[in-house]
């Protein structure tokens, strides 16, 4: 690749990533509206959508406070690093068999790595808003992402013993032969979970909960600074989305008769509803059951997913 | 890639320096991760990019949330960090700085007796890292192994709880 083409797929791909993710606006409403049985927004624009426009305008808009008992610093810091550490994270995701940003020979562990920095915007927010209910939240969050970050690594191993390589063009060209879908089933699904906990999305969005915690750690939040945790939470379901297809539907792999980055970019869709029908029909669980879970199934269960695979592995 | 590696180590000096100086305690704690990430960043350039990985996971991505977590609780205000002004008074880092002081200048002196510096990078990939742990320090794998256990079973023993008993009714049907 010259240089020319090099920064035509970082300006790409930054561009497809931030117009998704204000699209997400509009099509989680619409799909959410059409499960509850109602229309949604459809008065701007055609299908309404213009509303992420006006969303967008409102945001840069509103007033920008800061609270005067918050640490300022800290405060204005938080929101940049969780759109930081998502953006960071596209860099490995194979688009197509020459569209990626970096092939980087430990792209999984940078994946992990990006996640696991992500934690401290919500915990740096909450902090930095000194106000109780924030602070319960972000202390919810880290105790939930931190957690979560252990079964999600441990599923992914699964993927990396069966393709032998920690480098995601490598392991998408290694799913030829099949996906790992099959083999890895269980690995799948704890990743899916785990995915979900770490975006925070509903169900498992109790570091928000808003029927609790006002809004949990961006209580204080307004303005864009409340927009980048908002944009930030619509980018994490992009990338879970694309890690799930890249690691267990093929990514870029398809019949010819469409074009690789379509393949990629349709089963990725699939996973952006699935997230979304998952907040139209699921409750929230109970923060104690939400560990639980983790721990006493999810955790055992990744063990288990990962030794038989292994053993698998070794005998044939 | 020389540009690179002093950018990153002008950082991670800064921010270290940083840690040390800040009375807030919360401003220390970012300033040390932002030190572990450009660690993270000198290993990744020296060869070493499983380290980096692996030192942004669990220092900068596991533990010092840990840490975070717990002053998080502690809840220290304004009031501490007028504390720690009176206790770092210049007579308590004078003379341990003019110790590390002479470290540093011994360091130096090291340094420019080794007239060839190292150059030809070998890149080490996360599988030959996992060779060397599992065949010849397969030991040192394995003794951290128990000592991680005994960890966990002490925590575990430490955390426990007895049965909580909700109503005064089901005292006696409890045990």
């Amino acid at each position: 690749m010259s240089t020319g083409q090099y920064w035509l797929v970082i300006g790409g791909v930054l561009f497809v990533i931030l117009n998704t993710a204000a699209g997400l606006i509009w099509l989680e409403r619409r799909a959410l509206a059409l499960w509850q049985d109602r229309y949604g927004p459809n008065r701007a624009g055609p299908f309404g959508l213009f509303i992420v426009l006006a969303d967008t305008i409102k945001l840069f808009f509103k007033e920008d406070w800061i609270p005067p008992f918050a640490d300022k610093i800290v405060f204005v810091f938080a929101p940049a690093v969780v759109v930081a550490s998502v953006l960071m994270s596209f860099t490995i995701i194979p688009f197509a068999p020459n569209v990626m940003v970096a092939d980087l020979n430990i792209g999984l562990l940078f994946f992990l790595a990006m996640s696991s920095m992500g934690v401290y915007s919500i915990v740096l927010g909450g902090w930095a808003s000194n106000n109780k209910y924030a602070l319960l939240g972000a202390m919810r969050g880290a105790s939930q992402m931190i957690s979560y970050e252990v079964f999600m690594g441990l599923s992914l191993m699964g993927v990396v013993v069966l393709s032998g390589t920690f480098n995601l063009r490598e392991i998408v060209e290694a799913q030829r032969g099949g996906w790992y879908i099959l083999p890895q089933l269980i690995g799948f699904f704890i990743f899916l979970v785990a995915g979900i906990a770490e975006t925070h999305r509903l169900p498992f969005d109790i570091p928000e909960a808003e029927s609790e915690l006002v809004a949990g750690f961006h209580s204080e939040y307004s303005g864009m600074k409340f927009g980048m945790f908002f944009i930030g939470e619509y980018m994490g379901i992009t990338l879970i989305s694309s890690m799930v297809v890249t690691l267990y539907f093929g990514g870029w792999l398809g019949p010819a008769f469409l074009p690789p980055v379509i393949w990629f970019v349709l089963k990725t869709f699939v996973f952006i509803m699935l997230f979304i029908l998952l907040r139209a029909s699921m409750p929230r669980p109970r923060y104690d059951q939400l560990m639980e879970y983790g721990w006493k199934i999810l955790f055992p269960l990744s063990l288990l997913n990962l030794m038989v695979t292994a053993a698998i592995k070794l005998l044939l | 890639m020389n540009i690179a590696f002093y950018i990153a180590a002008a950082i991670s000096i800064f921010s270290t320096v940083m840690v040390i100086t800040r009375f807030n305690i919360m401003h220390a704690l970012l300033y040390l991760i932002v030190s572990l990430l450009s660690v993270a960043v000198i290993f990744y350039l020296y060869g070493a990019p499983f380290m980096a990985a692996l030192e942004v996971i669990i220092y900068a991505g596991a533990i010092m949330v840990l840490i975070i977590f717990f002053v998080m609780m502690l809840n220290l205000g304004p009031e501490t960090t007028r504390n720690e002004k009176q206790w770092l008074k210049p007579g308590m880092w004078m003379l341990p700085a003019l110790l590390c002081l002479i470290l540093l200048i011994e360091l130096a002196y090291l340094i420019a007796q080794n007239k060839a510096p190292a150059t030809g990078i070998t890149p080490v990939a996360p599988k030959e890292v996992g060779r060397s742990l599992f065949g010849p320090y397969i030991l040192a794998v394995e003794l951290s192994a128990m000592l991680l256990m005994a960890g966990i079973v002490g925590a575990y023993h430490l955390g426990r709880q007895k049965k909580k008993i909700l109503h005064r009714f089901f005292e006696s049907n409890a045990s």
